[in-house]
């Protein structure tokens, strides 16, 4: 499947959110949404992916 | 006594942000130098091999309040998606909420600042609106749901101090209960101090301290000046005026001419 992960175009295999976040290898702290609306942590394995999602991947970094 | 953000009182007026040091050693060095109670941070795509939880565990060794913002967000739609998702990441209610109205100023836009805040009010978050010195807007603000009102000083990055203390005082005589924080702008201790003195109850800033020559002085330089403010609000401080008074006394000085 064709997605775009953070502004990027990727083949996963992963069918759903928590998925991607395992073969992306992303762990710890991020918060995640899909086609600009927020996943909950707890919402991620339930959450399917469709070919063209667009999912952003988020973590703590620096700010003013 | 210092007022209570969201019913957290802070150890002292000084809220730091921890980006733009040239180092993650030098921030973290003048972090604890500055002895700052607040930190503010961000979200952004977490990078390769994690780069976002190695930041993470730097700030939680801090042992300090966090404050996630929404930089950079320019509709309500995506600062609020913002706020959600650093709830999450922090696990915290607090979001200093910036909604972006102009580019080179950075000025916010007040209109969608008042609705996202109260958006995400009503949704349980603790919001610290990042706005200008205008009056109705803080009102708004208050009707909104914030608790708390942090006017910039200038605009963000610029160092160049309180560009409008009229206004500012004017807001602090307004709203004497509110707890109100000189959020940008901050360039000089000097700066920071003169908010201080106005009667705010803190002062937020990073690029004064993170982009200066020597980060971890300027660090302990702004946290004497925000405590040297206070002190000097509080100390009910004379009233200027234009000619001189003598303060040695007149009486009893030696006829010699």
């Amino acid at each position: 499947m064709k997605i775009v992960l953070n502004g990027e175009a990727r083949e996963v295999a992963a069918t759903d959110l928590a998925g991607l976040l395992a073969e992306c290898g992303f762990s710890g702290r991020v918060a995640t949404s899909l086609n600009e609306e927020f996943v909950p942590a707890g919402l991620r394995a339930a959450q399917a992916l469709t070919n063209g999602d667009r999912v952003e991947v988020v973590a703590p970094m620096q700010g003013g | 006594m210092g007022k209570t953000f969201y019913g957290v009182e802070l150890p002292n007026p000084l809220m730091l942000g921890t980006a733009q040091y040239p180092s993650p050693a030098l921030l973290e060095e003048a972090f604890r130098a500055s002895g700052a109670g607040v930190a503010t941070v961000s979200l952004r795509r977490e990078g390769a091999g994690g780069t976002g939880q190695t930041f993470w565990q730097m700030i939680a060794d801090l042992d300090v309040l966090v404050l996630p913002n929404t930089a950079g967000c320019h509709t309500v739609k995506e600062a609020v998606t913002t706020a959600h998702m650093a709830r999450e990441v922090f696990d915290t209610k607090w979001i200093k909420l910036e909604l972006i109205g102009h580019t080179d100023s950075l000025q916010p836009d007040v209109f969608q600042l008042v609705e996202a805040a109260r958006i995400l009010s009503e949704d349980g978050f603790e919001v610290f609106p990042y706005t200008t010195e205008d009056l109705i807007v803080g009102e708004r603000l208050l009707e909104a749901g914030c608790e708390v009102l942090m006017p910039w000083g200038a605009p963000i990055g610029s160092g160049r101090g309180l560009n409008n203390t009229y206004a500012l005082r004017a807001m602090r005589a307004e709203f004497p209960d509110v707890p109100l924080v000189v959020d940008a702008g901050i360039g000089l201790p000097s700066h920071a101090a003169a908010a201080m003195e106005l009667g705010f109850d803190a002062v937020l800033l990073n690029t004064a301290v993170a982009r200066a020559g020597d980060p971890v002085a300027m660090a302990k330089a702004m946290m004497a000046a925000v405590e040297a403010g206070r002190m000097g609000y509080d100390s009910d401080p004379i009233e200027a005026r234009d000619m001189a008074e003598a303060s040695t006394p007149v009486i009893g000085k030696a006829f010699l001419s």
